[in-house]
């Protein structure tokens, strides 16, 4: 059981976490990242799951669907779209671009 | 069946692991390709784990609703355009807050229900906790807020850059409006944290939740919806973070808050690049003052063909070219840079000149020409390349306008004064290609077009460059 300081504690470190890894990227990188964090959060889905898991009547049944069915999105969707915009940056690299098509 | 607990727990530990080393290795180039792997083997590390989670009920209808979501994103996906991106990342982006705010309403309808059949003891959160604490109230109620922000206002955002909704929705007493509704939704919100768990009220809150998301992104206008589609993608990882909390589930936690805090400093240097503060993007309506007293600029736009141009680079030392989305939408970039490669060949110095803001997102135009093939070594940022206009004998603008705009520094009265500019009328002689004579996507109009040293190639980028090319071919023989 996680309570409210113990919980405020990973909060702050969460953050600062979060606020380094990005503190030093390039512009051209900005892109793929924003990209690439939507895809993180779409740990959302297991929260989804988790609540339709313990849905009881209908009506939570159905908003627990709804959750799971976004959450599956965002992360595949997520997923996906930075997968592809990253497979480009290899190809572009000085030693690989002289030779894409 | 101690030890599946135990495993689950690890399987979440490891999965906020590769998120974050996912994530550090995604911001530099070199590793930027595994980096996305990575945090993929944690997320599915992270789902295969919630379904082994004991005391799960509907496990058909999840499984159903993560195939069916899974597949349709997949293949959305995988057909979008480069240049669509900013908006599939804002549609993907609102599903999140979307699933954020639908858990924070099963959660709190699940308080509710309770609160009448509390001698049952269902069970309503992860931990099998029956009644929720004030820290989890609280955050339910602040996630879902978050969320539902997030998602209405991301559908907004993404209806607007794939062109659905073009007009800017502005009336008056907006901002009076836009703050009552979130006044509203925050009092609602307040009464649900302290113990008022109804229906009516549930369903209000989030009424006024979805209401304030739309009122807050329809004024902005699109050349600054990629700032606030980052402000969303930042909500909504907070949005997770404090869901997790009421779910006790550290991985959500984790990940939200890094997404979190990522996505505000993301935000912050988009702004940045921009000129703007985050404050002014959200309430200052831009362009609203534009138009009234903007300055009048004299002189005329002067065309030129294809051919002269042609010949104008062939003959130049060095070439800049100034890439902006509308070269993009013509999917322009893989002539351009087969015209590029022309002019490398006669012995023309070429580089690319990007705007941080160039495209719809920063970095988004670095992903379009990687996608032509565009190698890195040619493609400068705007701090490198403006000393050396002064010394480019031709710049060749495609597509960008606003960020070219001299007005910028000239024009106290223009919405975009003091946003950082590429200082392309410092060339000597510079070459506008662009389709009509209409103004760019803020709706300002252009004085370089109107500048001494300026011609207009008027034409779509795709035929435009296909022409260059030709022209340039036939010098050749």
């Amino acid at each position: 059981m996680i309570d409210g300081f113990l919980a405020l504690y990973i909060f702050m470190l969460a953050a600062f976490t979060g606020y380094e890894i990005i503190a030093r990227v390039p512009v051209i990188l900005h892109t793929p990242l924003m990209s690439g964090s939507n895809f993180i959060h779409g740990i959302v889905l297991v929260g989804a799951m988790i609540a339709l898991g313990h849905a009881q009547t209908a009506f939570e049944i159905a908003i627990g669907f709804l959750g799971v069915l976004l959450g599956a999105g965002n992360a595949a969707g997520g997923y996906v779209v930075t997968e592809r915009m990253l497979e480009m940056f290899k190809s572009s690299k000085p030693a690989a671009g002289k030779e894409a098509k | 069946m101690a030890w599946l607990p135990v495993v689950i727990k690890a399987c979440y530990f490891l999965a906020a692991l590769l998120f974050i080393l996912g994530l550090k290795r995604m911001s530099s180039p070199r590793t930027a390709r595994g980096g996305i792997l990575w945090a993929g083997v944690g997320m599915l590390v992270a789902v295969i784990a919630t379904f082994a989670l004991p005391d799960m009920h509907n496990r058909g209808l999840i499984l159903a609703a993560v195939l069916i979501g899974v597949a349709a994103a997949w293949w959305s996906g995988r057909r979008v355009a480069m240049t669509a991106m900013p908006q599939m990342v804002a549609l993907y982006n609102g599903m999140g807050g979307g699933a954020a705010a639908a858990i924070g309403a099963s959660e709190l309808f699940g308080y509710a229900g309770s609160a009448v059949t509390l001698l049952d003891g269902g069970q309503f959160t992860a931990s099998g906790a029956d009644t929720p604490g004030t820290a989890q109230l609280v955050l339910a109620v602040l996630g879902a807020l978050i969320g539902s922000v997030s998602f209405s206002g991301s559908l907004i955002a993404f209806a607007k850059l794939q062109g659905w909704l073009d007009k800017r929705f502005v009336f008056p007493g907006q901002r009076v409006v836009n703050l009552l509704v979130l006044a509203g939704a925050v009092v609602l919100g307040g009464m649900i944290a302290s113990g008022q768990l109804t229906m009516p009220l549930i369903i209000a809150f989030f009424v006024l939740a979805l209401l304030f998301g739309l009122l807050m992104t329809l004024p902005i206008g699109g050349a600054d919806m990629p700032v606030v589609i980052s402000l969303y993608n930042a909500f909504t990882g907070l949005a997770v973070a404090f869901e997790g909390f009421v779910l006790q589930n550290e991985a959500m936690i984790i990940a939200g808050m890094v997404v979190g805090a990522a996505g505000t400093l993301l935000t912050q240097l988009m702004a940045k690049a921009m000129n703007r503060s985050i404050g002014n993007v959200l309430f200052g309506s831009f362009g609203a003052a534009a138009g009234a007293e903007a300055q009048a600029i004299g002189g005329s736009q002067k065309p030129i063909e294809a051919s002269d141009a042609a010949v104008m680079m062939a003959y130049a030392e060095r070439v800049v070219i100034v890439p902006g989305y509308g070269m993009a939408v013509a999917q322009a970039q893989h002539k351009v840079w087969e015209f590029a490669k022309l002019l490398i060949e006669r012995g023309v110095k070429v580089k690319f000149a990007i705007h941080p803001v160039a495209g719809r997102m920063p970095g988004h135009m670095n992903v379009l020409l990687a996608e032509a093939g565009v190698p890195y070594d040619l493609i400068a940022d705007m701090d490198d390349i403006n000393p050396e206009f002064p010394n480019t004998d031709v710049a060749l603008v495609i597509g960008a306008n606003d960020v070219v705009n001299p007005l910028a520094k000239t024009d106290p009265s223009s919405p975009i004064y003091g946003m950082p500019i590429l200082d392309v009328a410092a060339a000597k002689q510079v070459i506008v290609v662009k389709r009509g004579k209409g103004t760019g996507f803020a709706g300002i109009e252009n004085a370089l077009f109107y500048a001494d040293n300026a011609r207009m190639l008027y034409g779509d980028g795709q035929a435009a460059a296909g022409q260059l090319v030709a022209e340039l071919k036939s010098l050749e023989t």
